[in-house]
């Protein structure tokens, strides 16, 4: 099911990188892309009142919500891992820094990046000088400012799995031989797993729940940074509720559906041990 | 030899202890819990810092703070059995023992062939063989232990540590691993210290026994030695005795007996299957044995041992004396009264005959 609506997504944008990803990895599917099967459920969905617009800004949050999600586990696995077993005097101002999103409001948030990627701001003349021009209001902008709000999102569940796993599992490795590096990555992120896939879980749900800052740093772009949550909030501006009303409905089921999977899955992890 | 000299200073705790060990056996480490024997064995694998120390196995050293030589714990070819179940949850028994042995192998120079002997032979000397598919949340204790142990000596290491590894067991699986690490002891080269703070275990598997008590070595020296030391008991009450290894020497069938040879003596004791030749290791309690200045006749205690006393040192309670009795190259405690010793006339050098009531076999 997955694959059929990814499909129908990248019907909607030929030139889409994602899209020849996915071809690539999935050869068999391309000749399946065309089928009748997915013709007519796309028809029927483009009955419940989605318009172009509105599968461009599911496609580009589903786009954000990936992407985000994939740097932030990439950036925070060290960090958690840092954080969880550092005795630095270090560690609290650091642990507060990456739990700041989770209290601040968006807009305070969106503004300092805006400040500090617009064309007077250190990391705009940083990437004019570069030759990238400014950030604001581009899809890369919204990307950094979207890693940086669900920061914490990330960390978190990965700091608790680490800090979970105890100090014995590592003690175990060492007296095996293994050196610090290899019993991370043999060791500690095997059994942070289930860590891992809560923290994606959550930055995906948290991105593609996010209003605020996309509003603030994207600046409601068709195409370009526009994304579900703005696109409803559009809507409504207009007072074209039937579209609303789908696009949020969709958003509430696919929270609640992440949520329940999150609960089953917590549940039978329990159970094992 | 193994030298170790290790000082832990924390805020309410000291462990200053320097020790000369013998190359191979089993040492026990005994002493009452806060005693510091398991900061001792940390220290030794490099998991507690030890600014000060020295780690000598052999020819290698790990730590010399002098030459400012500290090896880390992965660098040291050691074996090591935490108290608990150590095994990683997320690999098979399989994995579990190749998981050391694959890294060894990287950094000696064990070849493949036989790294894989040390393998199978750990796999048939803790009996495992039929577990290696298994996860270790589908093992009993008892068998997560014995892989725990696998997993170390399969590695080959130069020393192996054992933090009381039959703590987290009951009774019943307790007795199951025994038999194993009196094999380890018996069929493997390499030096263990072994944790515990059960006299039981000292008694069972001990070459070597150091006493600890509060961060300080109380005693230390071969096993019987160390038990029967009156000076500063180690066991005191009703379990002091003497520990002596000797041979089953014959067996009488008819009425359920088998005589234990030892230098200086034999004994009887039920026979407990074993058969001629056998190496074990018997245990006379104090308060088992009694004191005759002649031969005893017509008494129902069948073993007679000719002795000398070698000393006679005040019990806790003022009724009693602990006598240290030389018996060929052994030594046997006997615990009598005062006034026994008064109407005797027992003296230092005076020979006699010790009554052995009851003999335990231990190993």
């Amino acid at each position: 099911m997955g694959g059929e609506i990814s499909q129908i997504f990248f019907m909607r944008r030929k030139d889409n990188a994602l899209r020849n990803l996915w071809c690539r990895l999935y050869p068999t599917h391309v000749e399946y892309r065309q089928s009748t099967r997915l013709k007519a459920l796309r028809r029927k969905l483009t009955r419940m009142n989605l318009t172009p617009e509105s599968w461009q800004a599911i496609q580009l949050t589903l786009e954000l919500a990936t992407l985000t999600t994939l740097v932030l586990l990439i950036l925070t696995t060290p960090l958690a891992w840092w954080l969880s077993q550092t005795q630095s005097v270090w560690r609290a101002p650091i642990h507060a820094l990456v739990t700041l999103p989770l209290v601040l409001p968006p807009s305070v948030l969106g503004f300092y990046m805006l400040v500090v990627m617009g064309p007077q701001g250190p990391l705009g003349q940083f990437t004019q000088a570069m030759g990238w021009g400014v950030l604001s209001f581009t899809f890369t902008g919204l990307l950094i400012g979207s890693i940086l709000f669900s920061l914490p999102f990330a960390v978190k569940p990965l700091q608790h799995a680490f800090d979970a796993i105890g100090s014995r599992p590592m003690e175990v490795a060492a007296t095996l031989r293994a050196s610090p590096l290899d019993a991370f990555f043999s060791v500690a992120l095997p059994l942070a797993k289930p860590g891992m896939v809560t923290a994606a879980i959550l930055t995906f749900a948290h991105t593609v729940g996010e209003f605020g800052v996309v509003l603030m740093i994207g600046g409601n772009i068709p195409g370009k940074t526009r994304v579900v949550s703005t696109e409803i909030y559009g809507h409504v501006e207009a007072m074209e509720y039937a579209q609303a009303h789908v696009l949020a409905a969709g958003m509430l089921v696919f929270s609640f559906v992440v949520l329940l999977a999150l609960a089953l899955m917590n549940r039978r992890q329990r159970q094992v041990v | 030899m193994i030298h170790l000299q290790i000082s832990i200073v924390r805020s309410a705790f000291e462990l200053n202890v320097e020790l000369q060990l013998p190359g191979q056996g089993i040492t026990a480490i005994f002493g009452p819990s806060g005693s510091g024997k398991t900061s001792l064995l940390r220290a030794v694998a490099g998991l507690e810092s030890n600014p000060l120390g020295r780690i000598q196995i052999g020819a290698n050293i790990w730590q010399d703070t002098q030459q400012g030589i500290c090896l880390p714990t992965w660098q040291r070819a050691l074996g090591y059995v935490f108290q608990e179940s150590s095994l990683l949850p997320h690999l098979s028994v399989a994995e579990n023992l190749n998981f050391g042995l694959k890294r060894a192998l990287k950094i000696s120079n064990i070849s493949q062939t036989e790294a894989n002997k040390a393998l199978e032979a750990s796999i048939e000397l803790l009996g495992i063989g039929s577990l290696l598919k298994r996860m270790p949340d589908e093992l009993s204790g008892g068998e997560r232990q014995r892989v725990a142990i696998a997993r170390a000596i399969a590695m080959q290491p130069q020393l192996l540590l054992m933090d009381e590894p039959l703590a987290s067991l009951d009774a019943a699986r307790r007795q199951e691993i025994f038999p194993w690490l009196a094999r380890l002891r018996d069929e493997l080269k390499m030096p263990m210290l072994y944790v515990t703070h059960s006299a039981e275990e000292v008694t069972r598997l001990a070459d070597h026994l150091v006493v600890l008590d509060r961060g300080q070595v109380k005693a230390q020296g071969p096993v019987n030695q160390v038990l029967t030391q009156v000076v500063n008991p180690v066991v005191v009450g009703e379990d002091a005795g003497a520990l002596i290894a000797g041979h089953i020497g014959a067996v009488d069938a008819l009425w359920h007996l088998s005589r234990v040879d030892f230098e200086g003596g034999s004994v009887w004791m039920r026979d407990a299957g074993l058969t001629v030749g056998k190496a074990v290791r018997i245990r006379i309690l104090a308060r088992d044995v009694s004191l005759a200045t002649s031969e005893p006749q017509n008494t129902s205690i069948q073993n007679q041992l000719r002795a000398s006393i070698q000393s006679i040192t005040p019990d806790p309670h003022p009724s009693q004396v602990m006598v240290v009795l030389k018996c060929g190259a052994e030594e046997v405690l006997a615990r009598v009264t005062k006034r026994a010793v008064n109407e005797l006339a027992l003296e230092v050098g005076m020979p006699v005959w010790a009554q052995v009531k009851s003999v335990a076999l231990v190993a």
